[in-house]
């Protein structure tokens, strides 16, 4: 219970004002495409410099927090997901916000955030030596077998035509090759100067969102965006408290699932939101409505990114081993204050260790105060003129492609990706796998050379990949999300037969 | 003349002998204008939060202090902005770098010595820097390169990391950062000297290479001493493949020549700033004495200290030679591989 000794150290007026401030910016931030929780707590280390380690770390730890629900408000609003995390959030969030349901979804991602945060962090204070072993288990091979998975559930993401989010994954997959082989350095399919450096993941995020929404927002046809302006609603804070906590089996899905991604060293949020919808989906006793605005997969995408946050520091702190990207920032953060991670953090520096490990828990009840309370305003967003929207939607666009390495190239690439997907849009392609495909490339050709190579020295590939406690169970889980994907693609097909057999049925 | 004024004033004792320097190469430059009137760019050809850029920020943090306490202008008040331009180990950014920035003094970079020179003789065609269009401006930071084992291996010394390698050639894994790094250019000097073929696999940065020890992916390590040092409670540090041991981090671990394998200083990863070739004269002067006396400072070491990055201050002139050196002989140990 050594926490609670230190509660009353983030109640102090600076420490209170910074994580307040810290929290307000890093939902700005986070909101902001391209603004990643990693780019913002990497902007903000210089900032730290000059101030006391406590408040140093308390204001980089309020960020993380903040940031990661912050993405959801553009992703649910113009359909723009702030970071590669709140991917998942877009898919029924966005839809929620065409119905005029806005101001809900949002409710919904902070109340989900807030809990799949605590939980995270409440993992991180108690399960910490056992969970920091876990950790070190997950080599090249587990590590494989973990992008594996995520491939598994690419297809499902394809709004419908498992066909088409197959294709639209491999497109992924081979983008994820262009540029320089990660482990053995060859370049590859690099035709122009612009592709030396491969495609950065957050380049093609806003593209392929962003970009086709301009354009939808422009073809006058479709203008209007579709947004039910009359169905407007004021939800109620409370009745949203109600409906999430009612959800029980979208928020233990979610929380788990990112849990569990936040431990992995190198996984990361936006696998964490993903596998979290998809398994929340196929446990669902109606999964077509997911993808049309369905709140439960906002609730456990949101979810699983934010207890993400907790277990991602545990083999931080404990090994200096980052669980996420952003977690390897804030290691830099915590070095600087000459904080080593290791057990001195907990003995010598446990003041400044637990006061940061507080300021977590309070940060996630500030970032839902502040997330709720700016939710009302959200109506605002969603009346602006098309016009208005598509020229602020392009700025936003270019600054966060730009500030990712400071790159015209960056830049370049995402309008061509973007322009390329509003077409494929048209014949019913859809993002999410594409990027996804983008993300696991790079992590499976990565473990799996690595891998390779690991296991020529030892028995060979076949017996290294294929043993191990982890391995296996990371195995029969893919091949539990195979089947279960033929499974229920096949119940669908024989109910769409019934359906054209029986019309009068499908209509009652 | 106001904005010298005011420098003059706010400019304590120690600092005002570099003032005075900085103002005298200044006017005598070209006549029209005082180097530097606007900010410096500072490309850093690793991400965000990696260790280069985590040092380059705190090294280049008082350039622009004019406060009152502070202790002088070290680059003429302007400061230093880094930009980062990840990709491919460092190619993406260096060879922006070599063909775009101009020789002005305004537009500078953080250099990784071997990794750089190393690129440049492993892949000709593909990269297009050098040691002969780049200039160096000063040396901040020396990492040399350590050999670690698990808290919980069979191998105690490198005698018997040696003894095992030579019984079971191409079995021992030895994690490292990446190719053509220094933690790569040590384990090929260790086979090379040793005679023995231990694999080595490159882990993607140097975290993920110690993890890959402490959670036994492979057998052995070569990483950063200053990584290493850090979890030392859940490492052997077996050897440091420098010319002498680290008496301030690791005084009891001796130095592999100690131990009988002649690898000398060459995989030690130096971090530095240059500038491109063709940079006038007296703006790289200016530039070197100015970095220099900026690494030096109290609150950069104390702010490099706390975070366990061993620092080695060096001039212009000794970079150059260091520079030159390290270019010969990996021409050579690199030669041997192909």
């Amino acid at each position: 219970m050594e926490f609670l000794q230190y509660f009353g150290e983030v109640f102090t007026l600076t420490h209170f004002m910074i994580l307040v401030g810290g929290t307000v910016g890093g939902l700005i931030l986070g909101a902001t495409p391209g603004l990643s929780p990693t780019m913002a707590v990497a902007l903000l280390i210089p900032f730290t410099f000059q101030m006391e380690p406590t408040a140093s770390l308390i204001l980089l730890g309020a960020v993380y927090t903040s940031t990661v629900a912050g993405g959801a408000v553009s992703g649910i609003l113009v359909n723009i997901p702030g970071a590669p995390a709140n991917i998942a959030t877009v898919m029924d969030g966005h839809p929620m916000a065409k119905q005029g349901r806005a101001t809900e979804a949002l409710h919904y991602c902070f109340i989900s955030s807030l809990i799949g945060g605590v939980i995270g962090v409440f993992l991180l204070i108690f399960f910490t030596p056992p969970l920091a072993d876990l950790a070190l288990k997950f080599g090249p091979a587990e590590l494989f077998w973990v992008s594996i998975f995520g491939v598994t559930i690419i297809a499902s993401l394809g709004g419908g035509s498992v066909i088409k989010g197959l294709i639209a994954g491999a497109v992924g997959i081979w983008i994820s090759t262009i540029g320089y082989n990660p482990v053995l350095g060859e370049e590859r399919f690099a035709f122009s100067e612009h592709l030396t450096g491969g495609v950065h993941i957050i380049a093609a995020l806003i593209g392929l969102f962003a970009i086709p929404q301009v354009l939808t927002l422009l073809d006058s046809k479709t203008a209007g965006g579709g947004v039910e302006m009359n169905a407007m609603e004021n939800h109620s804070i409370w009745q949203s408290f109600k409906y999430t906590l009612s959800r029980v089996r979208a928020l233990t899905i979610g929380t788990v699932t990112g849990s569990i991604v936040g431990i992995i060293p190198g996984a990361g949020g936006q696998i964490a939101g993903l596998v979290a919808y998809d398994q929340t989906r196929k446990t669902s006793k109606d999964s077509s409505r997911f993808g049309k605005g369905e709140p439960d997969g906002v609730i456990a995408a949101e979810s699983a990114n934010n207890a993400m946050v907790g277990p991602s520091l545990v083999p931080l702190l404990t090994l200096g081993i980052p669980g996420s990207p952003t977690a390897a920032v804030l290691l830099g953060g915590l070095l600087i204050n000459g904080l080593f991670p290791g057990p001195d953090l907990f003995t010598v520096h446990s003041a400044v260790t637990w006061t940061f490990i507080d300021s977590l828990l309070v940060g996630q009840v500030l970032m839902m105060v502040f997330g709720l309370s700016i939710s009302r305003y959200s109506r605002f967003v969603t009346r602006i003129p098309n016009h208005v929207m598509a020229a602020a939607v392009t700025i936003l666009a270019v600054f966060g492609t730009y500030s990712v390495q400071n790159s015209l190239s960056d830049v370049i690439v995402m309008f061509t990706l973007g322009i390329g997907m509003y077409f494929i849009a048209k014949i019913g392609f859809s993002p999410a796998p594409l990027v996804l495909g983008l993300i696991l490339g790079q992590l499976t050709e990565t473990n799996f050379l690595q891998g390779s190579m690991i296991a020529d020295s030892m028995d060979g590939p076949w017996v290294y990949f294929f043993s191990g406690t982890i391995n296996l169970i990371l195995i029969a889980l893919c091949v539990l999300s195979i089947g279960f994907s033929i499974y229920s693609e096949m119940r669908e097909n024989r109910r769409r037969a019934q359906a054209v057999t029986h019309p009068n049925e499908e209509a009652a | 003349m106001m904005r010298s004024l005011l420098k003059y004033k706010l400019s304590t004792t120690l600092a005002s002998s570099l003032m005075l320097f900085s103002l005298s190469t200044a006017t005598s430059a070209d006549g029209h204008s005082e180097f530097p009137d606007r900010p410096i760019s500072l490309t850093v050809a690793y991400g965000a939060g990696g260790a280069t850029d985590f040092q380059a920020r705190i090294v280049t943090m008082m350039s622009a202090k004019t406060d009152k306490d502070d202790k002088g202008v070290y680059l003429g008040g302007q400061p230093i902005v880094v930009i980062n331009k990840p990709g491919a180990g460092g190619q993406v950014g260096w060879n922006r770098f070599a063909t775009k920035a101009k020789p002005t003094g305004y537009e500078l970079a953080a250099y990784n010595i071997p990794h750089f020179i190393a690129q440049s003789i492993a892949f000709p065609d593909k990269v297009k820097y050098n040691i002969d269009n780049l200039e160096p401006i000063a040396n901040w930071g020396a990492d040399p390169a350590v050999f670690i084992v698990n808290k919980d291996s069979e191998f105690n010394s490198m005698k018997e990391v040696i003894e095992y390698a030579k019984a079971n050639p191409g079995k021992l894994t030895v994690s490292g950062a990446g190719l053509y790094v220094g933690h790569h250019i040590a384990a090929l000097q260790l086979n090379k000297v040793a005679e023995v073929d231990m694999k080595y696999v490159p882990a993607g940065g140097g975290v993920k290479a110690l993890q890959f020890v402490l959670g036994g992916q492979t057998m052995a390590g070569v990483n950063n001493l200053s990584d290493a040092y850090r979890s030392r409670d859940k490492l052997k540090i077996l050897g440091v493949m420098d010319l002498q041991r680290s008496e301030e981090f690791l005084p009891d671990v001796p130095t592999l020549m100690e131990q009988g394998y002649d690898v000398d200083d060459s995989s030690v990863n130096f971090r530095g700033i240059m500038a491109p070739k063709g940079t006038p004269d007296e703006v790289l002067e200016f530039l070197a004495k100015g970095s220099e006396a900026m690494f030096g400072d109290g609150r950069v070491i104390g702010k490099m200290k706390a975070g366990g990055s061993p620092m080695r201050v060096m001039s212009r002139a000794d970079v150059q030679a260091m520079w030159k050196k390290r270019q010969t002989y990996l021409e050579g140990l690199l030669q041997d591989l192909k």
